[in-house]
């Protein structure tokens, strides 16, 4: 805003509704999104503080998110490596179905949860097309374990590292790798130094929405973890166990506390990114 | 840059999947290395993407196509189909009025709180499903915070459609919104403010000049929402009570029919919304080929 127009609310503008659709928004906001998150502060600190800290310390909640959060940070971490090495063979390399491929990679973003979930299930079960070969002949159990939540998580976060990195590595000017290569760097060195640097924060933001997405996924984990309280039992699937036992304040003390956490680590991804990009900046 | 020169790299930047720049040996993998990371890629892309998709299909036809078949017209199933339909029938359309107008005045207009407006337009999208569903039970279910005024006027939200509608429209709240607030920033106000000059009232501008301009983003960001409206989970699963033929949604029923190991029925109906998904990929994908650079500003997600 310029200066002589900064004290105002708006920049004066020819284009009409201005208060109409501001008025829409804010009224829809509120009524969707804004009222029923104040309804979940409301009911959580009805049970007073000290309520509030005897399910925050009960030792299947603290067991639940440890399951959710350590869990969905293993398979944000996966994602982070598999999902830069398939942007990468996708922006860099040329082989048949590319587009049909690149097409897939949306997949989780458009496959409801509910189905994701029995599917991975039916193929990671010990009878399964991929469970069985990996039970009889590594031992690995995949699903009603903690490896099976780790690879539902994969599977919703995959799209969020390869979109994030892929525009990046397009846009990347092939001028910079050309110096390194021309200073004597080996190709190894030339990504190491040159193209790894530069799409880094690209892959934090990857890794921190996919993060952010797997601490709170139900849908395609319930069906595939096995569900035993304290070892595979997740955040959102004890919040569902609490609403139907008619605990509510118990649920939205729990839900509270998961909207805090995921608040928080975000922040704190978001500040690293900064950081980030900051030491970057040429 | 010329407006032309710019629209042709939106352009490849869009199409960019397919352009290979020619390298020299020096900026090149040597070609085991590059064979060895596209198999990698391929085999990760087929254990977690394809195989799940061809799983869903092939179980759902384990027992022949007359099981499927049965499976599909039976009542409950066709009760949630009906539902499915009926609750993104009012949700999408709902949240399309709302997006059109939040991205109309986000995107056209400089006012305090711009940021922090677009900020909790985009909050529906970082909180978890089930908690999505659990605001609506807090607020109007039995023992919630509006639940015995609502008992008392004979009201029923939660474990009734509304619920459902309402849950539905919080989780696919900033799909349109998210989509068209870049790209009618991109375009900026010069021809609303041309035709208004012109005489042109403030809906003929909105209907002949806006909307043609957005028709595509618009279009996008509706098929992004009525995937997810179709689909959704998490949220409906907290406010519907599985009532069967009554508050079952198609997930929902997924969900029922595996665990009473009906798997066959539970994987037919799920293979229908998986057939959901990929028409939305294949009109998504489409739609990004065809008119790549009006969407450009879409693409980063």
């Amino acid at each position: 805003m310029t200066g002589a127009v900064g004290w105002q609310i708006r920049r004066p503008s020819v284009l009409p509704g201005f208060g109409l659709t501001l008025g829409i928004t804010l009224t829809w906001l509120s009524l969707i999104v804004l009222v029923p998150l104040a309804a979940l502060a409301v009911k959580a600190t009805g049970l007073g503080w000290s309520g509030f800290w005897s399910v925050a310390s009960d030792a299947r909640v603290l067991a639940a998110f440890r399951v959710s959060f350590g869990l969905s940070l293993a398979a944000a971490a996966v994602n982070a490596v598999f999902g830069l090495l398939v942007a990468w063979v996708l922006v860099r390399y040329r082989f048949p179905a590319k587009r049909l491929v690149d097409a897939l990679i949306d997949l989780p973003f458009a496959l409801p949860t509910a189905v994701a979930g029995i599917a991975l299930t039916a193929l990671y079960a010990p009878n399964g097309w991929v469970g069985q070969p990996l039970l009889d002949w590594l031992g690995v159990r995949v699903a009603f374990s903690p490896i099976g939540i780790a690879v539902a998580l994969i599977f919703v976060g995959l799209p969020f590292v390869v979109r994030t990195v892929e525009p990046v590595l397009q846009e990347m000017p092939p001028e910079e790798e050309e110096a390194a290569a021309c200073l004597g760097a080996s190709r190894f060195q030339t990504i190491r130094y040159v193209v790894l640097p530069s799409i880094f924060p690209a892959l934090m933001t990857g890794f921190a929405l996919a993060f952010a997405r797997g601490v709170g996924e139900y849908g395609s984990v319930i069906f595939i973890a096995g569900n035993m309280p304290g070892l595979t039992e997740i955040v959102p699937l004890l919040i569902v166990i609490k609403l139907e036992q008619y605990d509510y304040a118990g649920a939205a003390a729990v839900g509270t506390l998961m909207l805090l956490a995921s608040f928080v680590l975000l922040l704190i991804l978001n500040l690293l990114q900064s950081w980030m990009r900051a030491r970057h900046v040429r | 840059m010329s407006a032309e020169e710019k629209a042709s790299v939106a352009q490849d930047s869009v199409a960019a999947p397919v352009v290979v720049r020619v390298r020299r040996p020096a900026l090149a993998e040597s070609r085991w290395v590059r064979r060895l990371l596209i198999a990698a890629a391929l085999v990760f892309l087929a254990l977690f993407l394809l195989l799940p998709l061809v799983a869903v299909f092939v179980q759902a036809f384990q027992k022949g196509f007359a099981a499927y078949w049965e499976a599909l017209v039976e009542p409950d199933a066709v009760a949630a189909i009906r539902l499915t339909l009926l609750v993104a029938a009012i949700a999408v359309p709902l949240n399309l009025v709302f997006g059109v107008a939040a991205s109309w005045c986000i995107a056209k207009f400089d006012f305090r709180g711009k940021h922090l407006l677009t900020t909790l337009i985009d909050l529906p999208f970082s909180v978890s499903p089930v908690i999505s569903g659990l605001v609506f039970v807090l607020l109007f279910g039995l023992h919630g915070v509006l639940g015995p005024f609502l008992k008392s006027q004979g009201i029923q939200i939660v474990f009734a459609l509304p619920g459902l509608v309402l849950a539905t429209v919080f989780v696919t709240f900033p799909f349109v919104a998210r989509e068209l607030i870049p790209l009618m920033h991109e375009q900026g106000c010069d021809e609303e403010e041309a035709a208004l000059v012109l005489g042109a009232s403030g809906w003929q501008t909105f209907w002949h000049v806006t909307l043609p301009n957005i028709k595509w983003g618009l279009l996008y960001g509706v098929l992004l929402s009525n995937a997810r409206a179709m689909g959704e989970f998490g949220a409906v699963s907290v406010v519907s009570g599985h009532i069967r033929g009554e508050t079952n949604t198609m997930p929902l029923h997924v969900e029922i029919l595996y665990n009473e190991y009906n798997f066959v029925a539970a994987f037919a109906v799920a293979s229908l919304l998986a057939l959901l998904a990929l028409v939305t990929l294949a009109a998504k994908t489409a739609l990004e080929w065809r008119f790549g650079a009006e969407l450009a500003a879409l693409k980063r997600h």
